[in-house]
């Protein structure tokens, strides 16, 4: 009992900040969805379903979609680019190994908004990125880089990498990289190796990077606004426009509540079926 | 009887580093072949090589009359027990015996049946369920062993498999090991530092140094009759004398002068003749201890010394006797207990004698180093 008592101790001043910065706000942000919007931006009296309902834009569904698909898709490939990245760093000789961890930091050494806006200038008509793709005719004149999906796809990716390689070079420095020898030495082949030991071995980081890369993404808003244009936009342009354009913070509440849905459902779906096989401490381990 | 597995002057050489000599190897089929040496000797390179996991400058390797050398190691008839065993950590140990299986494709139902031969044999089927990390040392030693025997490999590659292990389960695992070999009859290359393990299971012994083979024996062959100085040395306990020949007796046997101890004889196995430079090497074992003066023959050489130290051990007594400048090593055992009433003590003067037999010459590194071949 009594080292449950130290345990509680040791979590309060951690537990209390989560609960008054974190939980508190989140729930209530959720209220907020269900009060009347103020007729000068504020928050109006009593409680009305009347925002919810007004989700029902047909434009909603589609940004919502992309939003899903967008944040899959660059959270899929910041792992995808990141776990032969973090392979190569955990096998290499100590004094390359960090110079190459610094080259990984170097870029949160310059703005985030500077280097966004530089790959506007980048993908922009007469940029760079078309010029050269246009010398190797991979691009007719009209394309445009610019102000689609896929602007926003790349650069975000671009952003996300370092977060995505960082836990997972963190994982694989701690495998043992001669459990590969054994698979090869069992007859895998390379890959089979890799795939079969390499990534079971790096679940804890994988993991971390999942979250890491999935949820911030899902709230991106500076990315789609300045790379992809009033055609593509995302959840978190829908949030800042509701809340600097049109003053209605209900509104955006909602939108936000939503977004925070899709994060905590699937994970209380998924710590509801660990909970039921009885596989407690595993789960633990891995969250 | 034609050589099962062979390499044929396989080398590696890391920067400026020789690892490995070209070193030609034969192995018959079924034996346990080990190969002793000290850490950085070139003996892990060796196996690697030979694993796959290396590949060699120079050299063949041929399994079974094939040449394995330029295929990858999943692609060889052979595997590998690794020193920390390398368990996949995310598996139950069914899955990690069954892991090569199942990577060569078998069905599920040949998988499940022999996996739980294996645990059978290893004596694990209780365990099979749990991960590595909940089984102890020896069980994972053992489910390692199963793991990569139940590919049925031409060769099983050891890799110190019992350093990680104290010294009551070591033991206990050589023993279990030896039982495996009997079942299953498969070749196995043993590399280890620990000479207690090699001359416990092998058949033969490699003794490696500095990149090179210095002599490949039966056990007693390398312990009784070392070919250089480093193996006598490497291999347990031996008194090491240098000098030079002065005279043949009757053929096989010749008169040392030894530095600082004077002129002994020593069996002539050489056939060396006046002038050569030797070592003469004797087991702490092979003296006998007297205070009085043993009754000398042509073949026994007696010595005296004073008793400067000395190390009970139980069932031996460990002295060190001081001779001309010299000191000895010598290793008394304890067979009659009650009728030794009075046992020989610190600074005492005593007598050393050896049968001449029991000395072992060897030449100067180079001279011999294809001797002793057992």
């Amino acid at each position: 009992m009594v080292r449950r008592w130290h345990e509680w101790l040791l979590t309060l001043p951690s537990l209390t900040w989560l609960v008054v910065f974190f939980l508190i706000p989140s729930l209530l942000v959720f209220a907020i969805s269900f009060r009347p919007a103020g007729p000068y931006g504020g928050i109006g009296e009593g409680w009305t379903l009347e925002t919810w309902q007004g989700l029902a834009n047909p434009n909603y569904p589609e940004i919502v979609w992309r939003t899903v698909w967008l944040s899959v898709l660059t959270t899929v490939l910041c792992i995808a680019f990141g776990l032969p990245v973090a392979y190569a760093l955990a096998r290499m000789e100590g004094p390359w190994r960090n110079r190459l961890l610094l080259l990984i930091i170097l870029p949160f050494w310059t703005n985030f908004l500077i280097r966004i806006f530089a790959w506007r200038t980048l993908l922009h008509p007469e940029g760079l990125v078309k010029d050269v793709l246009l010398l190797f005719r991979l691009a007719s004149p009209e394309t445009q880089l610019l102000y689609n999906s896929w602007a926003i796809l790349l650069v975000l990716v671009y952003s996300f990498l370092p977060f995505s390689i960082l836990p997972l070079y963190a994982a694989a420095e701690k495998f043992d990289f001669s459990l590969l020898d054994a698979a090869r030495d069992l007859g895998a082949s390379r890959w089979r190796a890799f795939v079969s030991v390499f990534i079971p071995g790096v679940s804890a980081g994988l993991l971390t990077a999942f979250l890491i890369v999935f949820i911030p993404v899902l709230g991106s808003y500076a990315i789609p606004d300045i790379v992809g244009g009033p055609t593509s936009e995302m959840i978190g342009n829908k949030i800042a426009q509701r809340v600097f354009n049109d003053r209605n913070l209900p509104h955006a509440s909602a939108l936000s509540s939503i977004l925070a849905l899709i994060v905590i459902l699937p994970m209380l779906a998924v710590l509801v079926r660990r909970r039921r096989r009885g596989d407690g401490a595993a789960g633990g381990r891995a969250a | 009887m034609a050589a099962f597995i062979e390499l044929k002057g396989v080398a590696k050489r890391f920067g400026a580093l020789e690892a490995v000599k070209p070193t030609d190897l034969a192995l018959q089929k079924g034996e346990i072949f080990s190969i002793l040496g000290p850490s950085g000797c070139g003996k892990t390179t060796l196996l690697r090589m030979v694993a796959g996991f290396v590949e060699p400058d120079q050299g063949r390797i041929i399994v079974n009359g094939e040449d394995i050398t330029d295929r990858p190691p999943n692609k060889r008839p052979i595997n590998t027990v690794f020193q920390n065993y390398a368990l996949f950590p995310h598996l139950s140990i069914r899955d990690n015996i069954g892991f090569g299986l199942k990577m060569a494709g078998r069905p599920r139902d040949v998988i499940t049946r022999e996996v739980d031969e294996m645990l059978e044999l290893i004596r694990m089927a209780d365990h099979a369920h749990k991960r590595p990390a909940l089984v102890s040392g020896g069980q994972k030693q053992r489910a390692a062993i199963a793991r990569a025997l139940i590919n049925q490999p031409q060769l099983l590659l050891l890799d110190e498999p019992l350093a990680a292990l104290d010294l009551k389960l070591r033991q206990h695992m050589l023993l279990e090991l030896d039982r495996i070999h009997d079942e299953v009859e498969i070749t196995f290359l043993y590399v280890t530092h620990d000479q207690g393990e090699a001359m416990g299971l092998s058949d033969r012994i490699a003794v490696m140094n500095e990149g090179s083979i210095e002599q490949i024996g039966t056990p007693a062959a390398i312990y009784e009759t070392p070919a250089t100085r480093f193996v006598a040395d490497f291999i347990g306990d031996t008194n090491i004398l240098d000098g030079d020949v002065t005279a043949r007796i009757n053929g096989n046997y010749v008169r040392l002068e030894l530095d600082d101890f004077g002129p002994v004889v020593a069996w002539n196995d050489k056939g060396l003749g006046p002038g050569d430079a030797v070592h003469l090497s004797i087991r702490p074992e092979k003296f006998t201890l007297t205070r009085e003066p043993p009754g000398a023959t042509a073949e026994r050489n007696a010595i005296q010394g004073r008793v400067e130290d000395l190390i009970y051990l139980g069932s031996q007594t460990k002295f060190r006797v001081g001779v001309g400048g010299r000191r000895i090593t010598v290793l008394q055992q304890h067979a009659r207990f009650q009728l030794d009433t009075k046992p020989i003590r610190w600074d005492e003067t005593v007598w050393l004698s050896w049968h001449a037999d029991d000395g072992y010459m060897i030449l100067e590194r180079g001279a011999a180093a294809e001797g002793g071949q057992g």
